[in-house]
């Protein structure tokens, strides 16, 4: 064992009576208006820095050890994005500052518009969406508007059974009616989705290489069956990190393509965000895209509000800006080049771990990976071990857990995506703790972590009775 | 040594293209089509080279909000934001590994509840117009109606986000009007449009003009059974009665000035809060308490079966990454603010503006505030002369005025919303008034 998480018992800051005193002087405003109390504590400032300190020692993040989180691609995060989001010039700008005052952000703005759409192999792109799955929701408003325009009235997106729950969540805020189609052998099944599709088909939902990491060979044929249908075809760009060099969305014919800026261009995820879900489209959508778009006359950048097609906005401004500056420094520190060799490395370390775990998990589905690949622990039900149990026994090591129970597909479901960050050691490493693990006395699996900061947590009791504030706890 | 041939090897691959046959011919590419790299310090320089093209506020009074505002962020917020523990993490979904992240993030929801008089809130929407559309769904799931009705005098951005939102399950918005003397929520209008169909009302106060709406009680009484939804800046929430006292069902705001910079718009902090008897309904993550094996108090994401990985399409949401960082930043401001803090805040937002109106009030060439009601942090200035004018005046005098009005609001006319706050010094306004002053 190798990793000891910080174990501090941190009350919550409203738990904690004042140690600084009332003062301040009385408001201006009328005291009606006023309320009467207000239950938040005045504390000195070495108390509150000791507080969040403390509590980030008791969390794990890609900077404490290894984070194979399947779907999320958990890669080292540059220093230097951190750096450049941090200048004053980007972190005090005013979303409703003058263009003629803005002119470097917009910049900024306009080029990575263009450097996604080179990426992506699409015409235009947007940096309005929030995050991938507001992407999904902008793709889904744009296919709506455009086959409105053609006087259609489509209310079904079809997707395959491995799409991740943003798919169908997305599709079904749109309206429309989602229709699941059954994978064969792990890929897009051709003639489950000649059937399912038709006129009423809006658009397809798809990411390739798929959630098990694998590559949907067929992709020009599933392109064409859809597009014969007259739907659209929608790139969810999770798994983007797999195939920078070797193909691109535009290439395999999609129509609307979504990029996680926090998964491919390694944002930093925040505990959940901030992160940015930019789309692109082929030419024959553009005139939907969110407004403004950012343009260019040749002598200064402006914002585009005249655009009469246009679905109006997904959000607010234009986009997570300080995300998307940071994207910017990666695709810049990298180039095409190095990303090439980021898909290359991320798919070499993913395939060398899955045969590495070979005999230890089972690994459905033969043949090559791209960027991840799903491990079952269904052979560990025998001993009463879960995928579960394994998850939290990595903890232990200084490992996060991978993803599990997604794709549902996979019984006990492990999905790893090592990154192109790590190094072989880290590998060969995990590797080695994943068998000791899966031969070591099933009791110490069942009832890890033991070296995190609390021990195995009762979630199902926090669903049955949820409190979700101080307020709620009775107080 | 870290070796790919090694690696290759093992795998019986000569090359790292051999990995990549799965990928037909004719979709590959031979490249990306993108420069080359660069290296760290080039890239630097270059993007400080763009930045230096932009003039931040930072560097010129500016008197924007319209609902990003520009406060001080206190030294420890963001001394605690580079902790790469934090930010370098997912979403926690493994509690044991987590436990920091979530107690920060249940401390949010915790203080979130205090200042708006809810009982449960989310761990963030992506920002205020989001966290109203998700609002509106979530009125018209619980209520099964299908009509929602929000201020006219709603900032434009969001009445398009909600126009989407609405779009899927077919949400009719009705807007109400304004009283054109005090700025206030016309209640005699609002009250015509509600009907048997209304799921929801929403308002906003302070207002987007700024203005204090003093009558949410009569408010709560025409909507009836429709659920009452309050927009709210929290800071004016250090000072003000919550929504919570005055029956709301639903609050939504903005939280980016809660201890994060205005960026350019993003990212934002969407807050939304609910009332207990609603969690279920609620979109987005949420942070419960619960014990871990040994008893001791633990946290962890709750209520999942409401979410997208679980539930599909069913969710409430399709809601997956937020921007729960921005959260952290707000529980980090208020913690280290405290009662004392967040109030001297406001009051100085309320003193800076009152001082601005008054003398901006003197001037004759303006009508300030537009209206007669009060105010918290902004107001309407109406100019005798084109404001736009005025505005290129102001930018010229390196100066930057306020949120101009006109195209969206034309009845207003020549008018701007400016906005204060404790960053604004009285020579910064001392300067607003003089170069308002030289404008012809
Ligand atoms: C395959 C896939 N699609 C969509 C999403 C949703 O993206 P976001 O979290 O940016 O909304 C994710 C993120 O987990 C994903 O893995």
């Amino acid at each position: 064992m190798s990793y000891r998480q910080a174990r501090y018992e941190v009350p919550l800051i409203l738990e904690l009576e004042d140690t600084v005193g009332e003062d301040g002087p009385e408001s201006e405003l009328p005291q009606p208006l006023l309320r009467d109390e207000l239950r938040i504590p005045n504390l000195r400032e070495s108390q509150v820095t000791r507080h969040y300190f403390r509590l980030s020692q008791m969390n794990f993040g890609v900077d404490t050890g290894f984070y194979p989180l399947g779907s999320c691609t958990m890669k080292h995060t540059p220093k230097i994005l951190e750096r450049v989001a941090s200048s004053p010039k980007a972190k005090f700008l005013h979303p409703e500052q003058d263009w003629s005052t803005v002119q470097g952000a917009l910049q900024i703005l306009y080029e990575l518009q263009g450097m996604l759409a080179t990426l992506g192999g699409v015409h235009s792109v947007t940096l309005q969406p929030a995050a991938g799955a507001q992407g999904e929701f902008t793709g889904l408003l744009i296919a709506r508007a455009h086959h409105e325009d053609n006087g259609e009235k489509r209310t079904q997106v079809v997707l395959p059974d491995s799409a991740h729950g943003t798919n169908p969540a997305s599709a079904a805020m749109m309206g429309f009616d989602v229709i699941e189609i059954p994978s064969s052998e792990g890929r897009v099944d051709l003639s489950a989705l000649e059937k399912a599709v038709g006129e009423k088909t809006a658009a397809f939902m798809i990411t390739n290489p798929n959630t098990l990491g694998l590559f949907e060979s067929d992709i020009l044929e599933i392109a064409r069956i859809v597009h014969d249908a007259g739907a659209v075809l929608y790139y969810d760009g999770a798994n983007l990190n797999a195939i920078m060099g070797r193909t691109n969305p535009g290439r395999m014919r999609f129509d609307i393509v979504h990029f996680n800026l926090h998964k491919t261009f390694a944002t930093p995820h925040g505990g959940g965000g901030p992160g940015a879900g930019p789309i692109g489209v082929v030419e024959r959508l553009d005139e939907y895209l969110p407004v403004p778009v950012v343009a260019y006359d040749g002598e200064r950048y402006y914002l585009e509000h005249d655009r009469p097609k246009s679905i109006g906005k997904v959000r607010s401004y234009l986009g997570n800006f300080a995300v998307l500056l940071k994207a910017y420094a990666y695709i810049k520190l990298q180039g095409g080049d190095g990303l090439k060799r980021v898909s290359d490395r991320a798919v070499l370390n993913s395939n060398y771990l899955s045969s590495k775990l070979e005999g230890v998990l089972d690994i459905p589905y033969n043949g090559l990976r791209k960027h991840e690949f799903v491990a079952s622990a269904s052979c560990l039900k025998e001993r009463g071990v879960r995928a579960k149990d394994v998850c939290k026994r990595l903890i232990d090591f200084g490992f996060h857990p991978p993803t599990a129970y997604f794709p549902q597909l996979v019984d006990e479901a492990l999905m790893i995506e090592p990154t192109e960050s790590e190094t072989k050691e880290t590998l060969d490493r995990f590797a080695e703790v994943m068998r000791e693990i899966v031969n070591e006395d099933p009791e110490i699996t069942r009832s890890a972590p033991h070296n995190a900061s609390v021990k195995r947590v009762d979630d199902v009791a926090a669903a049955r009775k949820p409190v979700l504030s101080f307020k709620m706890m009775g107080r | 040594m870290d070796s790919e041939e090694e690696m290759l090897r093992s795998l019986d691959m000569k090359s790292i293209d051999e990995l990549f046959e799965d990928i037909p011919e004719d979709v590959s590419v031979e490249e990306i089509g993108l420069p080359p790299g660069k290296s760290e310090m080039e890239v630097l320089n270059d993007i400080e080279a763009v930045l230096s093209r932009n003039k931040s506020i930072s560097e010129m009074p500016a008197f924007l909000g319209g609902g990003v505002y520009n406060h001080y962020v206190p030294a420890l917020v963001d001394e605690i934001l580079s902790r790469s523990e934090f930010y370098t993490s997912y979403t926690p979904y493994q509690p044991e590994a987590s436990q920091g992240m979530l107690q920060a993030l249940f401390e949010y929801q915790s203080m979130i509840c205090e200042l708006t008089g809810m009982e449960a809130a989310n761990t963030s929407m992506y920002d205020w117009s989001t966290a109203i559309g998700e609002a509106a769904l979530m009125a018209a799931r619980l209520t099964r109606k299908s009509e929602i009705i929000v201020p006219r005098a709603m900032h434009w951005d969001k009445h398009s986000v909600l126009a989407n939102y609405c779009k899927g399950p077919g949400i009719r918005v009705r807007a109400f009007d304004y009283d054109k003397e005090t700025g206030k929520i016309d209640i005699e209008h609002l009250s015509s449009l509600i009907s048997d169909n209304t799921a929801g009302v929403y308002f906003e106060s302070p207002n987007f003009f700024g203005i204090i709406e003093d009558e949410v009680d009569a408010v709560k009484d025409v909507s009836g059974d429709a659920m009452l939804i309050a927009g709210i800046n929290p800071i004016s929430l250090a000072l003000l009665k919550p929504p919570g006292d005055h029956g709301a069902d639903v609050v939504v705001g903005e939280g980016q000035m809660l201890g994060s910079y205005p960026s350019f718009g993003g990212p934002l902090l969407g807050i939304f809060a609910c009332l207990q008897k609603h969690v279920r309904k609620m979109p987005g993550r949420v942070i419960g308490i619960t014990d871990d094996a040994d008893g001791k108090r633990a946290f962890c994401m709750t209520l999942q079966t409401r979410e997208q990985h679980i539930r599909r399409e069913k969710a409430t949401s399709n809601i997956c990454s937020n921007e729960s960082l921005m959260a952290i930043a707000s529980a980090v401001y208020i913690s280290v603010l405290g009662r004392n803090g967040l109030r001297k805040v406001a009051n100085e937002c309320v003193a800076r503006t009152k001082e601005a109106a008054r003398r901006i009030g003197t001037l004759d060439d303006y009508l300030a505030p537009a209206f007669s009601a009060e105010y918290f942090n902004e107001f309407v200035v109406k100019s005798k002369v084109s404001y736009d004018a005025v505005h290129r005046h102001l930018l010229h005098s390196g100066i930057h005025g306020g949120l101009p009005l006109k195209s969206h609001f034309p009845e207003l006319e020549e008018s701007a919303l400016f906005a204060f706050t404790e960053v604004h010094t009285t020579s910064d306004i001392d300067r607003l008034v003089w170069a308002l002053e030289g404008v012809r």
